[in-house]
């Protein structure tokens, strides 16, 4: 990458040496150690590996909404502390406040930043059509089905434009079919907004359809990460060969057949 | 996906005919609803009339709003009402004034609620009438030993479900809203708050209920005016029709406290009921 390419590209993440530990019942445990990692502007990463590998605590340390021990975030060459405007996170959960409507919601995250009102729902109004939401602007969370739901959570990160959004198992909660869609939906978003996007996944299929690269976490301290290169065509066709054959690779490496 | 329609408008049936049918079922609701509390009405005045009950203890109705009537056209029971209204009415603003700004602080600080729930549990399991006697030898016989003992029972129910409320906020929307850069003031206001609400809504129904039953209890000892006076001045003069009315109208006020509140918490909840 050319120096004119790194100024150009936003959303570049750097993680230096970053360790996080967590004490249970008086025992240490050490659930990400000394991870460096690049994630040049407008990839897409996938971060696997069985449960306890300290994935969703690896991003949730990317969101600033936890601390590292120690080690760095780097967002486009500087250190971050904390949260940033840089960054924007898809929960499991929707996390929609029950007493404001879609609308209201999409913009919840806009007023956050110190947005007017007006200005935020007016912004907020494109969003929800853009994740085909039109004609449920004015309906409450619980009128939602969980696709829709998670669909608002999706436009309210969007709607504050960040450079990089982080997804923590976005679909996780959803049935098969809606998963599908969503997968789509998600590849649509990425290609049209050109954002880095750092998704956390327990579905290995999820993580080939979506990622450039996939970093696979062990939870044994013997196994280092490792990141696998996805040289995938998009847009992506679950029953070609070479994805086929990427899902078998991967499912291998978990021990699975 | 599924595109479930919102609000689903009656085309098919014909106005004239909807109309009747929902008069119908408005009808049988309203049966389901307080067909009981009239069948029980009915009894009351059928069997005290015909003397299947003690008409002394239990005077049938007609004489009851009749002395319901002579007390409020005299304006002898409106001095009553006034003062009573006015002693609970003062109670409840106070423990309400008191009680959820302490509860929204105590809710969300958990040194301060650990450190005050032991006493507050004492202090809410101490029956307010057994205080009333210290609250009388503290402050004497007049308005306000009364209003205090009033206030001391109506505060904890809004109290605690205000620290209620606040404590079982949903971490996870606090983090969301902290995740787009939120301050705390955004965070109580836009996310803690509304989130507590219809517990609170829930506290300041039990607070209203609980300071008109105070009320008559506080009125029973050392006062010379009051509806609750009045129950047993009328009791003492056997003058049992107008001790009902004051009972009556006791709980007519009991009612209409409940009533008003429902109201703002469905306008202020809306979100809650949709769907």
């Amino acid at each position: 990458m050319t120096v004119l390419d790194s100024i150009a590209r936003r959303g570049e993440v750097t993680i230096r040496d970053l360790s996080k530990s967590f004490t249970l019942n008086g025992r240490r445990l050490d659930v990400l150690r000394g991870i460096d990692l690049h994630v040049p502007g407008g990839e897409v990463l996938a971060i696997v590996g069985p449960s306890g590998c300290g994935k969703t605590t690896l991003l949730r340390v990317l969101a600033g909404l936890e601390e590292p021990d120690r080690g760095d975030v780097l967002i486009d060459g500087a250190p971050v502390h904390g949260i940033g405007r840089q960054r924007a996170v898809i929960f499991q959960e929707p996390r929609l406040l029950p007493w404001l409507t879609v609308t209201e919601n999409v913009a919840f995250g806009l007023e956050m930043r110190g947005i007017d009102r007006a200005t935020a729902t007016e912004q907020a109004r494109h969003w929800v059509r853009l994740v085909g939401l039109a004609g449920f602007e004015a309906a409450y969370p619980r009128q939602l089905s969980g696709g829709m739901a998670q669909r608002v959570g999706i436009a309210r990160a969007l709607t504050v434009q960040p450079e990089i959004l982080l997804l923590d198992e976005p679909l996780g909660a959803l049935d098969a079919m809606t998963k599908l869609t969503m997968q789509e939906e998600l590849a649509r978003i990425w290609r049209e907004q050109g954002v880095t996007m750092i998704l956390v996944t327990h579905d290995l299929e999820e993580a080939i359809f979506l990622a450039d690269r996939v970093l696979v976490l062990s939870k044994d301290s013997g196994t280092p990460p490792r990141v696998i290169d996805l040289h995938l065509p998009r847009p992506r066709d679950r029953s070609a060969s070479g994805f086929v054959a990427l899902r078998r690779q991967l499912m291998a490496a978990f021990g699975l057949h | 996906m599924t595109l479930q329609s919102l609000d689903t408008p009656d085309f098919a049936t014909p106005p004239a005919r909807a109309i009747l049918a929902r008069a119908g079922q408005g009808a049988r609701r309203a049966t389901a609803r307080y067909g009981l509390l009239l069948g029980f009405l009915a009894l009351w005045q059928v069997g005290s009339s015909v003397g299947w009950i003690n008409a002394t203890v239990f005077p049938p109705l007609h004489l009851i709003l009749g002395a319901l009537w002579e007390g409020l056209s005299s304006g002898a029971l409106l001095d009553d009402i006034a003062i009573s209204l006015q002693r609970s009415g003062l109670a409840f603003a106070a423990a309400v004034g008191l009680g959820i700004p302490l509860g929204l602080f105590m809710g969300q600080i958990r040194a301060v609620e650990q450190a005050l729930d032991p006493i507050l549990q004492v202090f809410r399991q101490t029956s307010a009438l057994a205080l009333y006697p210290v609250f009388i030898l503290l402050l004497g016989l007049g308005e306000l030993s009364k209003v205090f003992v009033i206030f001391w029972a109506t505060l904890f129910p809004v109290l605690l479900a205000t620290i209620g409320g606040v404590k079982e906020v949903d971490r996870k929307l606090i983090e969301m809203a902290r995740s787009y850069g939120a301050t705390r003031r955004a965070v109580f206001l836009r996310v803690v708050l509304p989130a507590a609400l219809p517990s609170i809504f829930v506290g300041l129904r039990l607070s209203a209920t609980t300071a008109l039953l105070l009320l008559i209890a506080a009125e029973m000892i050392g006062a010379n005016r009051g509806l609750g006076f009045q129950v047993m001045n009328a009791q003492y003069n056997f003058q049992i029709p107008l001790m009902f009315a004051a009972i009556f109208l006791l709980a007519l006020f009991g009612l209409a406290a409940n009533f008003a509140l429902v109201s703002v918490q469905r306008r202020l909840c809306r979100w809650a009921d949709a769907g």
